[in-house]
């Protein structure tokens, strides 16, 4: 392993992350646009969008702020949005768990939902990539997004006017999600995976906290995992 | 409006609360190896967690007050379907947005 592959990995990372730009743009915008409404100054968001660099989890916290809900109501509702970084973080262990401690803690901070999609998806695709190229493409998959969710935020915030509801800048998230994985649906266990996390989660949209994401992504799990463990046996006749 | 004592509790609770989040299994594990059964189902991490978050934003989005959407419903299906044909993010994207507006425009 080379300086050079560790450079032309961290470049590809660019490159893959790059499209996200799209979508960061009006979305760090629309939480600077937000967080201003709500009495924050510029000063504020930025702080914010830089210590956190989570935008549901941020938006959550401003609406429920606004409402004044208890402090303590706020940050576990907030962090319960937050929740699926945990499991980012187990299922990107295999791949860059045995780099050094700093790295592993800057590839933390930089966990956001463009960095891991793009990153697990290239790990799954090449996995005879280094540990080192891995931590490359995954910075470098945050590079276009990291810098300009701050830039962006202030942007919002310094214009503080609203965007138009006429520009559907909230369905820019579901719309981008929604390319990110159709691609990563390879094996019938992801597309049923896939499936079971959607009803479940659909089904548990009233569960207080936005704790239904989590329990429909822990469903599609299992359902994944059963599955493929089904497959396999069946393929070498052990079931 | 937003009291200032909060808004600072909650940014330095959110800011440590998500980076250990982060930094639970990359930090905490590291390169001790994981029992079989746990990879496996972190494999459909992606697959499970980022539909699960989408799939009430599609049926019932904020915008319209929570009421199912035909614009915004055939932009997820377009996004998906192309998506999945062409394995192309960039594609995916520009053909849901260009449904999206397409149907809002149509629809008025």
């Amino acid at each position: 392993m080379t300086i050079t592959t560790v450079k032309s990995a961290y470049v590809k990372g660019i490159a893959a992350g790059a499209p996200f730009v799209l979508v960061i743009v009006p979305f760090a915008s629309l939480f600077g646009l937000l967080a201003t409404e709500a009495g924050l100054s510029v000063l504020d968001s930025l702080i914010f969008s830089f210590a956190v660099i989570a935008g549901a989890a941020q938006l959550t916290a401003i609406q429920l702020l606004q409402e004044e809900a208890p402090t303590a109501i706020i940050l576990a509702s907030a962090l319960a949005v937050n929740l699926r970084m945990a499991m980012y973080s187990a299922s990107l262990t295999p791949h860059i768990g045995s780099a050094p401690l700093w790295q592993r803690a800057l590839a933390a901070y930089l966990t956001v939902d463009q960095s891991y999609v793009v990153a697990i998806a290239e790990f799954e695709k090449r996995p005879e990539m280094t540990v080192s190229q891995k931590v490359a493409y995954f910075l470098g998959a945050v590079t276009p997004v990291a810098p300009l969710w701050y830039i962006f935020t202030v942007v919002g915030a310094v214009l503080g006017t609203k965007v138009p509801d006429s520009w559907a800048l909230d369905f820019a998230i579901p719309i981008t999600f929604l390319a990110m994985i159709a691609p990563m649906f390879r094996t019938l266990p992801h597309v049923v995976a896939a499936l079971v996390a959607v009803v479940v989660s659909l089904l548990a949209a009233g569960v207080p906290y936005s704790l239904g994401i989590m329990i429909g992504g822990l469903a599609g799990m299992l359902a994944g995992a059963a599955l493929e463990k089904q497959l396999e046996q069946g393929r070498t006749g052990t079931a | 409006m937003i009291d200032k004592t909060s808004l600072w509790i909650v940014i330095i609770g959110l800011a440590v609360g998500s980076f250990l989040l982060r930094f639970s299994f990359t930090g905490f594990v590291g390169d001790r190896a994981m029992p079989a059964w746990l990879i496996r189902h972190l494999r459909y991490t992606a697959v499970a967690v980022l539909p699960a978050l989408v799939a009430p934003k599609v049926l019932w989005p904020t915008a319209t007050g929570g009421d199912p959407d035909p614009a915004r419903l055939a932009a997820a299906a377009v996004a998906l379907t192309m998506g999945v044909m062409t394995k192309n993010v960039l594609a995916a994207m520009g053909a849901g947005a260009v449904t999206l507006y397409g149907m809002l425009y149509l629809l008025g």
